[in-house]
């Protein structure tokens, strides 16, 4: 159930370089019920930004009725939001879109989680999740620099966490399909959040395998009323011919949507 | 007694407050969060002959107070829009204003012949200002003749009241109005989006995929009051006024422009429970100005 709810800033911290975590306290944390959900962040009560910014949800916790937010700054809407202090009220819309699905996984099965850059944060709930479930996972993160390294120690709590970077500053110098082919990483399915040319390079190097992948898009509304975040189906015999990363999505099965 | 019923060419409102046309999808979003009967109609999203899938993304970007679009009329097609959407609209008590699109004069007649014979339309809004195709839609909305002769057309075989919706993107609104007037249009709804574009400073293309699209939001209001102040005086036929509408005063502006009915757009986007939200608000707003109806406040502004 969608609602709108004024939610209160516990804490905010820059985790690494533009890049923060925004705790928020809420009933709202009670309706979320899938990692990978998000919500759309309304970062001021002007006019200026007027669209609020779909960001994903990070981390729950329901007893604390918290909920975690991990986002970088990319625009003056996240510029503002990292400004936004302990005490301070956001009207927040949520939780959206359909997360990762776990309960056709089964005990002593195998989960691979890909996070690219500031793709990463969903995959912390749903590592968490999936471990409570019985679940074995490993994580694969890929970032650019040894700066923008977020969640490392958070995952590595839940699972083996191997990390490469494009400049080899950590990890292994290159790309996430590099470590999984070089560490021969086995499993039984992959999810995976990050950017595009990542999406397509894992889903071309594991076509056998079932893949879930969390997309992004420019959005408004982030119910489905506004069609700004379409994509085509693969399958052009689709009765739609569409879905709609907001309320479709924003989780999809490998070769549901064109990427 | 209502205090917000408002009489219009084919609509019986409840209160003068509808989404607008492209904002609001067909309503199966919104009525997962509210009764939709609750609002005084409802402008569906722009319906064509053939499904459409509309343009490649990104299709948003924001501006200040603002944002632009350039979904390109995507749409299920006619057949699909009365078949599912209209049916499953119709379990709700709220009448339908049917926005209808084409890339010809036929796919206009076509649409309307069909689209105003469902049960729960009951007027149609031509769409003939979309600036975000490349056929039809605002080439229709620009030239005079073009937009008088395509009223005609629609309204020739029309079972419901023909609305036409108008660009701002026009150097005299007033000529475009009196000549969709002349071609027996019944109502105006104004404005659709203004063009714009805005460049990613990070790469220096344009962030639509379309390059340009419609400015919508708060921004644009001074033009749509300013339009709706001119129009009303201009034609005598009732305008459906809309345009960064986002409160209960600003509908109240719209009115005292020469407004008879209002539309919220974008809106809708930043909160979904705007409609009911200024529906609620406009009673308590008519008691502060001491106004006993809505209606008696049309063009209050004029000279």
């Amino acid at each position: 159930m969608i609602t709108v709810e004024k939610m209160v800033v516990e804490a905010q911290i820059e985790i690494a370089k533009n890049i923060f975590k925004l705790v928020l306290f809420g009933d709202l944390v009670s309706k979320v019920t899938t990692p990978g959900q998000f919500v759309n962040v309304k970062i001021t009560d002007s006019t200026d930004p007027i669209l609020p910014r779909p960001i994903s949800i990070a981390h729950v916790d329901q007893d604390k009725q918290q909920l975690v937010l991990i986002y970088r700054i990319e625009g003056k809407g996240t510029e503002l939001l990292s400004r936004k202090q302990k005490g301070d009220v956001l009207t927040i819309i949520g939780p959206l879109g359909n997360g990762f699905p776990i309960y056709d996984m089964k005990r002593g099965q195998k989960a691979l989680l890909v996070g690219g850059g500031i793709g990463t944060p969903p995959l912390l709930e749903l590592s968490k999740q999936l471990v409570m479930r019985g679940i074995e996972v490993i994580h694969v993160l890929g970032f650019q620099t040894k700066e923008g390294v977020i969640l490392q120690n958070e995952l590595q709590h839940f699972g083996k966490t191997y990390l490469a970077t494009e400049d080899g500053s950590v990890g292994m110098k290159g790309f996430v399909t590099d470590v999984i082919e070089q560490y021969q990483i086995t499993f039984d399915r992959l999810y995976t959040c990050g950017p595009t040319p990542m999406l397509k390079a894992l889903e071309a190097n594991f076509p056998e395998k079932e893949i879930f992948m969390s997309l992004e898009e420019r959005m408004a509304c982030g119910i489905g009323a506004c069609y700004a975040c379409v994509r085509h189906t693969c399958n052009q015999d689709d009765d739609l011919g569409y879905r709609k990363i907001c309320s479709d999505g924003p989780v999809f099965r490998s070769g549901e949507v064109v990427l | 007694m209502s205090r917000l019923n408002v009489s219009l060419p084919g609509l019986q409102l409840k209160n003068p407050i509808m989404p607008a046309s492209g904002c609001f999808g067909f309503g199966r979003e919104f009525a997962e969060l509210y009764d939709l009967s609750t609002l005084g109609a409802i402008m569906i999203k722009a319906t064509t002959v053939e499904p459409r899938f509309g343009n490649p993304t990104p299709r948003v970007a924001e501006t200040s107070a603002g944002m632009l679009n350039a979904i390109g009329l995507q749409n299920p097609g006619l057949e699909k829009v009365i078949g599912e959407e209209l049916l499953w609209l119709s379990q709700f008590d709220v009448p339908i204003i049917a926005n209808i699109a084409g890339m010809t004069v036929d796919d206009y007649i076509h649409v309307a012949q069909e689209i105003s014979t469902v049960s729960n339309v009951k007027a149609l809004e031509l769409n003939i200002s979309c600036p975000n195709v490349k056929q039809g839609g605002i080439t229709f909305g620009t030239v005079p003749e073009v937009a008088k002769e395509v009223t005609e057309q629609v309204k020739a075989v029309s079972d419901v009241p023909v609305y036409v919706k108008l660009s701002p993107n026009v150097a005299d609104i007033k000529e475009m109005a009196k000549a969709v007037e002349e071609g027996g249009a019944d109502g105006i709804t104004l404005i659709n989006t203004l063009t714009g574009m805005r460049i990613d400073v990070k790469t220096g293309k344009p962030i639509l995929a379309n390059i340009t699209g419609g400015l919508s939001g708060p921004a644009v209001k001074p033009v749509a009051i300013r339009m709706v102040y001119e129009v009303s005086q201009t034609v005598n036929i009732p305008i459906i006024g809309m345009g960064g509408i986002q409160s209960a005063e600003d509908v109240l502006e719209f009115f005292y422009a020469g407004a008879s009915a209002v539309a919220v757009g974008t809106a809708n986007f930043v909160d979904p429970f705007i409609c009911p939200k200024i529906i609620n608000d406009l009673e308590k707003l008519l008691d502060k100005y001491q106004i006993h109806h809505i209606t008696d406040i049309i063009g209050r502004s004029w000279a």
